[in-house]
């Protein structure tokens, strides 16, 4: 592009507000990743450079407390985002392939409304509905909330993808014979692909990372890690919750990386 | 009159209906075995939609289409031995060029390898054997197009169907695909039904032409019968250049009938069943069936003055107004061996017509 309608550069104070956002956004992260390489039990003064708080969460007192909560928050991930992206998956199907069909609007509106809806008041609906019936806490109440929530994560990235593939092409695939579930198997599937895995990965991420909801439907003793480091934290901070903490930022980025690579490679294909 | 087993699609007074829009009003054709069959009319007459309800990607709202005698109008499309050449291509993108072209075979249940040998053998047959593992993106649209006809022939269908298959590609191209397709169909022996707006398209690839405006059947026949013998104002008019004259009919006499046009000219054609005297109608006149000389030849020779005289390389166009009448354009053929001379505008000419040329169109 050589010339561009306005240079936003050019703007006054461009550079200072650019500055400002990025260290509101990334100083606290910057400062919680240098100082849990922090050698020394306090968390502002800066010792030496250490892995002695990596060791202690996986060696020390507390380490059984967090690798539970972390085995834990793992499994509902893993759970949780596999089936909230299936079910999203074919939500999307339904949505885009079916026609006009009657309420097609209102399905749209009602898998999208969760993402508006302040945490806090699905938390609490979540914990009444599981009250009202009877519902025993524990892994498997946030194992179903988390489905819940997650769905709407997971069926944003992958109706975008889905609305940019043309309809021609599965219907080039049954007049080859195919049946509409070999042409959903052969052709959807394989080209909705990358919108599936940026879905899955958001609602991975999004599970993994979930503290309030969790708080409320977890029974007692039951921990994720979000619940754990807050738990912990209530006691004071220590510096082997910034070690988790920068631990977590790793699997996220990773993640985050990993789903932009599949995103990227699909375009040049 | 061809026998049943002749006839390898036969559309039944078809209608469709889009809410209360009609886009097809009781279509009836019968499209012959081996025979390369053209759907031609104006960018939304209804053509796609009649090639998605053989394809069975339409429902037909009334009406019947049978295919080798079975009717087929409730089967779901991958249950229709026709395969369609996409006007997009449709080509899936993250399969390569062999499985594309493979994939009918093993839809119809054949070994891989065994599709994997027939695709390449298609593959071959389109001149595009060297990109069989490369995927359709790394085409150019014209390998593409040719990947597209490729794998819609592969699985050897009854009948194929073409949307619009040229229409992306450059003139010179489209050219050469023309010839090719003409001559894939004859060595194939398969149906092909071909959509196209293009009427020289249509005139210069089809063994028989049906020409469709607004959601019905306009005419019917070979591509010179078309073209010789229009049946109405539109088909005359969408087919090839013409002069189309206002006239009324005096009498007929003989399966002749006599005409004046404006400002008193007379004119004598064939007479046309459904046109009697008194009508006032209109006339077709091909440009080159025409011909001018500087003295009247015949009875009828009309009289007038050139306005313009139009080089386009292979002819001379040369527009006359009549006296007192309408304007007339004439083509005549730029070789040697032609009627080659050329009257400078401002002269007084007679516009002669060969036998046969003028044609009596019902509105
Ligand atoms: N799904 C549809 N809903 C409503 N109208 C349609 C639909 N598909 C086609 N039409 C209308 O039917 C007419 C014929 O369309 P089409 O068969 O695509 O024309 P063509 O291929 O001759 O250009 C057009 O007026 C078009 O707007
Ligand atoms: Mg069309």
């Amino acid at each position: 592009m050589a010339t561009r309608p306005y240079d936003l550069r050019r703007y006054p104070g461009f550079l200072g507000i650019t500055i400002l956002c990025l260290v509101i956004l990334y100083a606290p992260l910057l400062v919680v990743t240098i100082y849990s390489f922090n050698s020394s039990p306090s968390i502002t003064n800066w010792e030496e450079f250490s892995f002695r708080w990596y060791v202690d969460v996986f060696t020390g007192p507390e380490s059984d407390k967090f690798k539970q909560a972390a085995w834990n928050s793992l499994i509902i991930a893993i759970i949780a985002a596999t089936t909230a992206t299936t079910i999203a998956t074919l939500a999307a199907t339904a949505v885009l392939r079916a026609g006009r069909f009657r309420l097609r609007t209102l399905s749209i509106g009602l898998i999208s409304l969760p993402l508006m809806v302040p945490e806090i008041v699905t938390a609490v609906a979540t914990l009444i509905f599981f009250n009202a019936i009877a519902f025993e806490r524990g892994l498997m109440t946030i194992l179903l909330a988390h489905i819940a929530f997650c769905i709407p994560f997971a069926y944003m990235p992958i109706s975008a993808r889905m609305q940019g593939i043309e309809a021609t092409y599965e219907q080039a695939a049954q007049d080859l014979y195919a049946t509409r579930r070999q042409a959903f198997t052969r052709i959807l599937l394989p080209l909705m692909m990358p919108g599936i895995v940026s879905g899955f990965i958001l609602a991975f991420i999004i599970s993994l990372d979930d503290f309030i909801i969790t708080n409320f439907v977890k029974g007692a003793g039951v921990e994720t890690l979000p619940t754990a480091i807050f738990g912990a934290v209530k006691q004071g901070i220590k510096p082997n919750i910034m070690a988790i903490s920068t631990l977590l930022l790793a699997v996220s980025i990773v993640m985050v990386t990993l789903s932009w690579i599949i995103g990227r490679k699909d375009k040049t294909s | 009159m061809p026998s049943d087993t002749d006839i390898a699609v036969d559309v039944r007074n078809a209608v469709k209906r889009y809410g209360d829009f009609t886009a097809l009003k009781q279509i009836s054709l019968s499209i012959r075995d081996n025979e390369f069959f053209t759907l031609l009319g104006p960018s939304g007459c209804g053509k796609t939609t009649l090639l998605r309800m053989i394809a069975g990607f339409e429902d037909v709202t009334e009406g019947a289409i049978f295919l080798f005698g079975d009717e087929i109008e409730k089967l779901p499309p991958h249950k229709r031995p026709v395969n369609t050449v996409f006007q997009n291509y449709a080509l899936f993108p993250h399969m390569t060029v062999l499985d594309n072209v493979g994939f009918g075979l093993e839809m119809m249940g054949r070994s891989k390898t065994e599709a994997r040998k027939r695709a390449g053998e298609v593959l071959e047959m389109v001149q595009l054997g060297q990109f069989s593992h490369r995927k359709p993106a790394q085409l150019s649209g014209g390998q593409q197009q040719r990947v597209a006809l490729a794998r819609a022939l592969a699985p050897r269908p009854k009948v194929l169907l073409l949307d619009e298959p040229l229409s992306a590609l450059d003139l010179k191209l489209r050219k050469a695909m023309q010839v090719e397709l003409k001559h894939l169909q004859r060595e194939t022996g398969i149906t092909f039904i071909f959509v196209t707006h293009d009427q020289e398209e249509a005139l210069t690839m089809s063994d028989r032409i049906a020409v469709m405006s607004a959601g019905a059947l306009q005419q019917l026949g070979e591509a010179r019968e078309i073209y010789e013998r229009p049946r109405n104002v539109f088909v005359a008019d969408f087919i090839g250049d013409t002069n189309l004259l206002d006239v009324a009919v005096d009498r007929i006499e003989q399966g002749r009938a006599q005409c004046h046009l404006g400002g008193g000219h007379q004119l004598t054609c064939d007479a046309v069943e459904g046109i009697g005297a008194g009508a006032n109608v209109h006339m077709s006149l091909r440009p080159e069936r025409l011909y001018l000389s500087a003295e009247p030849i015949e009875v009828e020779s009309l009289k007038g003055r050139v306005r313009e005289t139009i080089f386009i390389g292979t002819d001379t166009a040369t527009i006359v107004d009549l006296a007192d009448g309408p304007q007339f354009t004439i083509r005549s053929s730029n070789s040697t061996r032609g009627n080659a001379r050329v009257f400078e505008p401002g002269a007084e000419v007679f516009v002669n017509m060969e036998q046969g040329a003028a044609r009596l169109l019902v509105d």
